[in-house]
């Protein structure tokens, strides 16, 4: 039937939760308190509480292809101000785990191509390099002058270095990059 | 007065964006006899995206930094707000025994998970009774700004109140400047989405500084540099995206009482700012 969901209250999806967040999700009681003090819920499509709901019903289409997941910047006022003390920031988080185990398509790409970007810098180099950084999310979001204005008051004010860091531990947080790939493959 | 030392983790933007938050922590903390000794071969610990990407790795990458001050043996001071936050979680999670087992192989390194992490801002209130003031901040009104995750989750960070924090406002007003009563001290300034959302920055930044302009504040007090860098580098963007002349400078708590202990604005790199606060403080006698 068109337009109709199926509530699966025992989901794939709450178990992933669940088990990874180490929240109970049954225990939202929907007040929304969550939704309320969001700094983002203004440019977000679900907001938390329904968020929360949907995890409830299982809908997992609904929650891996909302803008909701990556709009979260894991403030914590959400998680602080619950009256289930639910850490809902830890919901949100290992929802947008799974997504990049299931390799689906994030609402918000340049978001995520943003995270892709900053740890695949700090894996080569072992810290940040912002001007490896932002040239790396430029090329790979598509969005070539992405903040251009700003990098001359940037430059003068030694803000950026031109170099990335050479950092001795480098090669040793390589190895704790390669041994997490191992492990999660497992 | 017995020098108390800890072992040191500045953060990536410290030795780049933020530089001057790490020279005015360093010459302030010598001068209240707080020995820094900074983690020799330190990496990044993952703030902003290894939480967003994978559990496992949110938790190895500060647990590096963990065990490298375990091994020195000393508490850990952290400057950077996001730093602070990932070490305290990494710290929680790992007490759970199974995980900690599973951590020191991935980090190819014994670790017990014994290092007490503290944010630069409780190293310096814990002597702050022995600030030696030699040009107290009279007349100067400061908004301060703790940002998200200082405070938060609060039984993790065990910091201060979640919603109206003091530790920040006490050590301004004991530099003899007024710490101002407003409604952001907490608000989230956008975190890490300047790139990728730029908008959302502009409009969490503009209801913040808007706030601390219109109670009065001659600048804003941080101690984090991510709030510093979304607080300040923008404010002529959004001056014109809101028709709202804000122009108010953005100062490191470090900054603050670098002044008060009348370090010059060259020593404290106060022209490194995009929002120039030499002006203000000329204004108010102060420098």
């Amino acid at each position: 039937m068109q337009g109709t969901i199926a509530p699966s209250p025992q989901s794939e999806l709450r178990t992933f939760v669940e088990s990874r967040s180490g929240q109970n999700v049954l225990d939202c009681f929907q007040c929304g308190k969550c939704s309320a003090g969001c700094p983002a819920n203004y440019v977000m499509d679900l907001g938390p509480r329904r968020i929360m709901r949907a995890i409830q019903l299982g809908l997992k289409n609904e929650v891996l292809g909302s803008s909701t997941i990556w709009l979260c910047v894991s403030c914590e006022t959400c998680s602080g101000r619950c009256p289930a003390k639910i850490e809902i920031t830890r919901v949100m988080e290992s929802l947008r785990w799974l997504a990049a185990a299931e390799k689906s398509k994030p609402a918000e790409k340049d978001i995520e191509t943003f995270h892709r970007v900053f740890l695949s810098v700090v894996e080569r180099f072992g810290r940040v390099h912002e001007l490896s950084l932002a040239a790396l999310y430029n090329l790979f979001s598509k969005h070539l002058f992405a903040n251009i204005k700003l990098m001359p008051g940037m430059l003068r004010r030694g803000k950026i270095a031109i170099l990335p860091p050479i950092v001795k531990g480098a090669s040793e947080l390589r190895n704790i990059f390669h041994r997490v790939k191992t492990f999660e493959e497992k | 007065m017995k020098p108390q030392t800890y072992a040191y983790y500045p953060g990536c933007t410290l030795h780049s964006s933020a530089k001057e938050y790490d020279i005015s922590a360093r010459m302030v903390c010598e001068k209240l006899g707080i020995r820094f000794q900074e983690l020799e071969s330190w990496a990044c610990c993952g703030a902003s995206s290894a939480h967003n990407a994978s559990q496992l790795l949110s938790v190895a990458l500060p647990a590096r930094e963990l065990q490298a001050a375990e091994q020195a043996g000393l508490p850990l001071a952290v400057a950077c707000a996001m730093c602070f936050s990932r070490l305290k979680y990494a710290a929680h999670e790992l007490t759970d025994k199974t995980r900690l087992a599973q951590m020191s192989q991935i980090l190819g390194k014994e670790f017990r998970n014994t290092t007490e992490v503290i944010h630069l801002l409780q190293v310096i209130r814990n002597v702050s009774d022995k600030i030696p003031l030699k040009r107290p901040l009279k007349g100067l009104k400061v908004a301060c700004y703790y940002g998200c995750l200082l405070v938060r989750p609060k039984e993790i960070v065990n910091f201060d109140d979640d919603e109206n924090p003091q530790i920040m406002d006490r050590l301004i007003d004991a530099l003899g400047a007024e710490a101002i009563g407003w409604d952001f001290k907490v608000s989230c300034c956008g975190a890490s989405l300047p790139l990728s959302r730029h908008d959302i920055v502009l409009k969490l930044t503009h209801r913040i500084l808007a706030q601390a302009k219109q109670l009065g504040a001659d600048c804003v007090a941080v101690a984090c540099p991510m709030c510093h860098s979304n607080l300040d580098a923008y404010q002529k963007e959004i001056e014109a995206e809101y028709e709202n002349k804000l122009d108010l400078p953005i100062l490191y708590f470090t900054q603050l009482i670098g002044l008060a202990l009348d370090f010059s604005p060259k020593q404290l790199h106060l022209g490194r700012h995009f929002t120039d606060p030499l002006p203000m403080l000329r204004g108010k006698g102060l420098i």
